[in-house]
């Protein structure tokens, strides 16, 4: 019993947290390289209708969540025109960027599907394929444990590559000495114009992918109302994490043990779902505010940088 | 003189507006839409009755009072992405007290708004105590605040005291004493039912904050801190307390602008299924009004506008999130036009050396 629940709530977790640690992740590339992408939830919802519209038409859950990044990546791409090459505010592009992705999810959507605002339903075959898919009985540990999507897996090893990425190569020194000093990257030959870009077209197409896969993993179609706010929670996770991405991981994990938790008790009616649904907010504001306390920004962060002529 | 015209924000804010229509128009084109016809629709959607005006006007009103938040914030060098938490507090307290509190009519509904604005005001008060004592980042404290203040209004929706007994997923609604709805003569002879005294409120409001940010001592202060803090310090400012005063009083905006929202217009508060987005479209407001407060006003009554005048569009089966890409396009070119503006002024220089 205690086992098939415990199966349970990581099965919950496996299903709610990719999304937020694939944006979480993306959000941290820009973040340290001195880009703010208040972006993402418009990023993601981007997204998951490409993910779900290309999965549809083409019956490849591989291909949707692939070109459900670049989707994404496109944002990304705009997002650093308007900052990086134009020095625009970026709290501000960000915002247009969250009225621009949903906006054009939907009018998409409805353009694609006949004025409807919901994509159809993808058959199992569209979606992102399971594995070990009939070796564990239905409803075992095994079942709801490792007969699942690999994605999900893969976006925990991503948090290794990507604090390798960070932290133990050449490009992670370059991107986060652009988010601190940009000037004194230039001097030293860095061009801190082609890394911002990088970074910021690599958070959009990062949060492109975790919108895709709440399209073709959790929902199985396209709503306007599938991401509500998850962008938000990545960012949140990020600050949380103090923009590292370990840090990132136990963020998104808080929130993803209590969407869990939530499942886990949705059935009964023990505490009212809604108390249920503040648990992570009040959570991670406490958890702020006994244990980790104010985190380092990265010093150029938000600041458009103009390289001297 | 010309000069003058190419520094104002408002050229570029017109120019901004024209061109995000022009994008819209574009977009139209390429899923095979006549824009022509859509924009007629559209803008006889919003003034082709006073009916459609007034409801123009009504939409704005609370838009106004979510961008004047924004916009305040903005100018003490904090982004308030909590408009949203503040303004669902707002309604809350509003419908709570306008469904549990009978009241003498006209009194009900002012301690309706004053109860939003303290619950606005506390909202935001919050996260600029965590941040002055704590060093949380506003941001993240901003955004946890709105999730909780978006359950804790589908919690209280569901306590039965408050819960309608009508069958709906929604609250009671707030007793007629503390509606602000304008006497039944308005709206005849406007032709909209929903037409209430919000608006007045929400211009005032606005005059308020432009004389308290121009004409007064805090004023000075606030953009003090917000232009520099430790610079503010050393000048005898007490950064901190300007800092609390300046954030609860931009979430006490947002929560007005939920309690007229509520006793004008909805009445009750549903169950939310998703954000409304009240305090984020109060940012696009905010940046369309270049954060004045003055500004505000004309930014919210066309966002309003936009909003009604929007929902027609499913009449003729063009989608009506066509107007929200024109919003987005509005502000990345609000963003970038610094960089016109540098051009401009170059392109206008080089002829008067040509002369």
């Amino acid at each position: 019993m205690l086992i098939t629940n415990l199966g349970l709530l990581i099965n919950a977790m496996l299903i709610s947290t990719p999304p937020l640690l694939l944006a979480g992740l993306g959000s941290c590339f820009s973040e340290r390289s001195g880009v703010v992408n208040i972006g993402i939830e418009g990023m993601m919802t981007l997204g998951a209708f490409v993910g779900a519209a290309v999965a549809y038409f083409t019956g490849n859950g591989w291909l949707g969540f692939f070109c459900g990044g670049l989707a994404g990546a496109l944002l990304g791409l705009i997002h650093a025109l308007v900052c990086v090459s134009m020095h625009a505010d970026q709290t501000i592009a960000g915002t247009a960027i969250n009225f621009i992705g949903p906006g054009f999810a939907i009018f998409l959507c409805k353009a694609v599907f006949e004025n409807s605002s919901d994509s159809p339903a993808l058959d199992t075959a569209a979606k992102l394929p399971k594995m070990f898919v009939g070796v564990f009985p239905a409803g075992s540990f095994g079942y709801n444990v490792i007969s699942t999507y690999p994605v999900a897996y893969l976006s925990f090893v991503l948090v290794l590559l990507c604090w390798f990425v960070f932290f133990k190569t050449r490009f992670g020194m370059r991107l986060r000495a652009a988010g601190e000093h940009p000037e004194a990257c230039e001097t030293l030959g860095i061009n801190v114009y082609v890394v911002r870009y990088i970074c910021v077209i690599l958070s959009g197409f990062l949060s492109g992918l975790g919108g895709a896969f709440v399209t073709l993993a959790t929902v199985s179609q396209f709503r306007p109302a599938v991401i509500v706010g998850q962008g938000f929670i990545a960012i949140a996770a990020v600050i949380f994490g103090k923009f590292t991405p370990q840090g990132t991981l136990v963020g998104c994990l808080i929130f993803g043990f209590c969407n869990g938790i939530k499942s886990l008790l949705g059935g009964s009616n023990i505490v009212s779902p809604n108390i249920l649904s503040m648990i992570p907010y009040v959570v991670t504001l406490l958890t702020l505010i006994f244990f980790v306390g104010a985190g380092h920004v990265p010093a150029a962060n938000g600041k458009p940088f103009v390289r001297n002529k | 003189m010309k000069k003058k015209i190419l520094d104002s924000n408002v050229l570029y804010i017109l120019i901004s507006i024209v061109l995000g229509f022009v994008f819209g128009a574009l977009l139209l084109t390429i899923i095979g839409v006549n824009p022509a016809a859509a924009y007629g629709k559209l803008f006889n959607g919003i003034f082709g009755k006073p009916k459609f005006m007034t409801y123009s006007v009504v939409y704005g009103a609370p838009l106004i009072l979510t961008g004047l938040s924004v916009a305040f914030s903005f100018r003490t060098g904090v982004f308030n992405i909590g408009a949203e938490g503040q303004y669902v507090v707002g309604t809350l307290a509003a419908a709570t007290v306008g469904i549990l509190c009978p009241l003498p009519p006209v009194i009900h509904a002012i301690v309706c708004i004053l109860a939003a604005a303290c619950a606005g005001a506390f909202w935001g008060w919050i996260v600029g105590l965590l941040k002055v004592k704590k060093g949380i980042n506003e941001v993240l404290s901003y955004i946890m605040l709105n999730w909780i203040a978006f359950y804790l209004s589908n919690y209280v929706v569901n306590i039965k005291s408050i819960h309608t007994d009508q069958g709906a997923e929604a609250t009671k609604n707030i007793l007629s004493s503390a509606s602000i709805k304008m006497p039944k003569a308005i709206a005849k002879l406007t032709g909209c039912g929903d037409v209430h005294w919000g608006i007045l409120l929400a211009v005032f409001a606005a005059i308020a904050i432009w004389f308290i940010m121009t004409k007064t001592t805090f004023g000075y202060q606030l953009r003090a801190v917000g232009f520099s803090r430790t610079a503010a310090e050393y000048a005898g400012i007490s950064s901190n307390k300007v800092f609390l005063m300046s954030m609860s009083i931009s979430g006490l905006l947002a929560g007005i602008g939920g309690a007229i929202q509520l006793l004008g217009m909805s009445e009750r508060i549903p169950q939310f299924a998703a954000q409304e987005g009240y305090g984020f479209q109060g940012i696009t407001v905010a940046l369309i009004g270049s954060t004045n407060p003055i500004g505000c006003i004309f930014s919210g009554l066309f966002y309003g506008a936009m909003k009604y005048g929007g929902n027609k569009l499913t009449v003729i089966k063009v989608p009506t999130e066509v107007v929200n890409i024109i919003m987005g396009t509005i502000i990345i070119f609000i963003a970038i036009a610094p960089v016109f503006k540098m051009l401009l002024q170059k392109a206008s220089a080089k002829k008067e050396v040509k002369e």
